[in-house]
């Protein structure tokens, strides 16, 4: 029997790996209703959440009722930030648990195609996780997040972006500091909620902070959205901003895993991971 | 069997591996020839996983090299690991998939055509057809050693490197496992390297034995001559001379006490 095609070009290879490593992460959402669950349900709750909150909001401050929805649209964007960074950091931890990075890394695939698996299931995650609770947001609140046109697929994309590079380096450091560490991949991103002016303008920050802000992609995004929001106009400037530290993010991440990588390879970390 | 006219599978000159101040790996030397079976064989710590781990490229070695298959695998593994594969009790898969699932996702790995064919071919040979839609996590320990054996053969590897196939098995399954990799050898002439303290396996199946203790090789030679110069009945007495640092032809008493 021929087990390999002579044919196969090294690209077809690669996305055969990544597309293993993907069928491994479906098989376990399709084998576990309880983890769809989980993924539909706090941006669900987020939503209903903010949702009754701007109804309060909107028969008693102006601000806000200026632009209906902007608190929930606000909630629902950043759940993609917290949602893509789970979206790599449980994956990549699920092996881990298995105690099967040593499995993995013993077959032909490549540290950088496990990266690209874990960017794309992060993706499917992410999209499981909020259309319902964008679709619902419509019939409760007459918030139709869609409505933001194009520029909600910028948004998205830079949060999702974002979320990546926060999931590969949090993963990287649970790879090197063992699974005791774990917990950093759920509570860690929350750092960055303050500073991202997700439900306010940047400028309510102290004068001190906001150079900190600035420097995250995610302050540029919400920026951005609010500008959408109350003005009626797509900031190409604040997105720009956003593409360029995304850039610069997403290598700097993608390059700390793959050294992380590299130290368990020194330290013989791959073998020893577990429960 | 005579390798003397191919080319090793296996090449480790002066390997090292130093964890901090402790040596795991102390500067070894040895060749693996084409379709041979040999085995590492030391006691707990002696540095047999960790060989295998640098040999599979898990690990970097501290200083030397390990060629397989004339790559070097510190820097060009991904040349060769479609042509290896390796098993472990101690290297779980994830345990919520089913047999099945876990298959196919190495079959992807590995970049293998007809998936179906071919898991249900080595599933077929080691009679755990009928787990394949059970989850890993509900098999036995005999079951998950069989199924973690069928991954190692999926690609039909040229080279299989096994860290204790055996270790908590009853007797019989272990027996089984033995004979199958025994004929499985014979039928692909693949070549085989095992990490293993279990002597009746290395007399079993293999053609030459590596002796380790303390990250180094202190002895080698097919377990017929290994019995032979210690003068011993068996390999599990040669293990316990090298083990416990006794020298060839130590006195009969020491033999006496240990048998």
């Amino acid at each position: 029997m021929t087990l390999h095609s002579g044919g196969k070009s090294a690209l077809a290879g690669a996305w055969q790996r990544i597309g293993g490593m993907i069928l491994r992460h479906v098989y376990v959402l399709r084998g576990s209703w309880p983890r769809v669950l989980e993924l539909v349900y706090w941006p669900t709750m987020q939503m209903v959440l903010w949702g009754f909150i701007t109804v309060f909001f909107r028969e008693h401050s102006s601000w806000v009722a200026q632009a209906a929805g902007v608190l929930i649209s606000a909630a629902l964007l950043w759940d993609v930030l917290f949602r893509a960074n789970l979206g790599i950091a449980l994956p990549f931890m699920d092996e881990m648990w298995a105690r099967n990075l040593g499995q993995l890394f013993v077959s032909p695939l490549r540290p950088h195609e496990l990266v690209s698996a874990l960017l794309i299931m992060s993706l499917i995650r992410t999209l499981i996780s909020i259309t319902p609770a964008a679709l619902l947001a419509f019939p409760l609140y007459d918030v139709w997040v869609f409505s933001l046109g194009p520029s909600l697929i910028a948004f998205f994309a830079n949060l999702m972006v974002l979320g990546w590079s926060v999931g590969l380096f949090f993963s990287a450091l649970v790879l090197r500091l063992g699974l005791g560490a774990e917990g950093i991949c759920w509570y860690g991103i929350f750092l960055l909620a303050p500073l991202s002016g997700v439900y306010y303008p940047i400028e309510t920050l102290p004068a001190w902070l906001q150079p900190v802000a600035w420097g995250l992609p995610s302050a540029y995004v919400f920026e951005g959205m609010r500008a959408v929001l109350f003005e009626n106009t797509f900031r190409l400037d604040l997105l720009l901003k956003a593409v360029g530290l995304n850039i610069l993010y997403l290598l700097a991440a993608t390059g700390f895993f793959l050294w992380m990588f590299r130290r368990a390879r020194i330290r013989g970390l791959l073998l020893q991971q577990g429960e | 069997m005579s390798f003397e006219t191919q080319s090793p599978v296996i090449v480790a000159q002066k390997l090292s591996k130093r964890f901090g101040p402790v040596v795991a790996v102390d500067a070894i030397d040895f060749t693996v020839m084409p379709g041979s079976t040999v085995a590492l064989l030391g006691g707990n710590g002696a540095g047999k996983t960790t060989t295998l781990a640098m040999l599979l490229g898990l690990l970097l070695p501290s200083d030397g090299e390990v060629r397989v298959f004339g790559e070097d695998m510190a820097r060009h593994r991904f040349r060769v690991l479609r042509r290896m594969n390796f098993s472990s009790p101690y290297v779980d898969m994830p345990k919520r998939l089913s047999v099945l699932q876990n298959l196919t996702v190495y079959a992807h790995l590995y970049g293998l055509d007809r998936i179906k064919e071919r898991i249900h071919a080595v599933c077929e040979g080691l009679n755990i057809e009928m787990l394949l839609k059970r989850d890993l996590g509900t098999l036995s320990a005999g079951q998950k050693t069989r199924v973690s054996i069928a991954k190692a053969l999926l690609n039909e590897p040229a080279l299989l490197l096994l860290d204790e196939p055996t270790a908590s098995l009853d007797p019989d399954t272990a027996d089984w496992v033995r004979g199958y990799l025994e004929s499985y050898r014979a039928a692909h002439g693949m070549t085989i390297m095992l990490a293993s303290h279990n002597m009746s396996e290395v007399e079993r199946l293999c053609d030459r034995v590596i002796m380790m203790r303390e990250g180094r090789i202190v002895d080698t030679g097919t377990p017929a001559a290994l019995i032979e110069h210690y003068g011993r009945r068996s390999l599990e007495e040669v293990f316990l001379d090298i083990a416990r640092n006794r020298r060839i032809g130590a006195d009969n008493g020491v033999s006496t006490a240990a048998q």
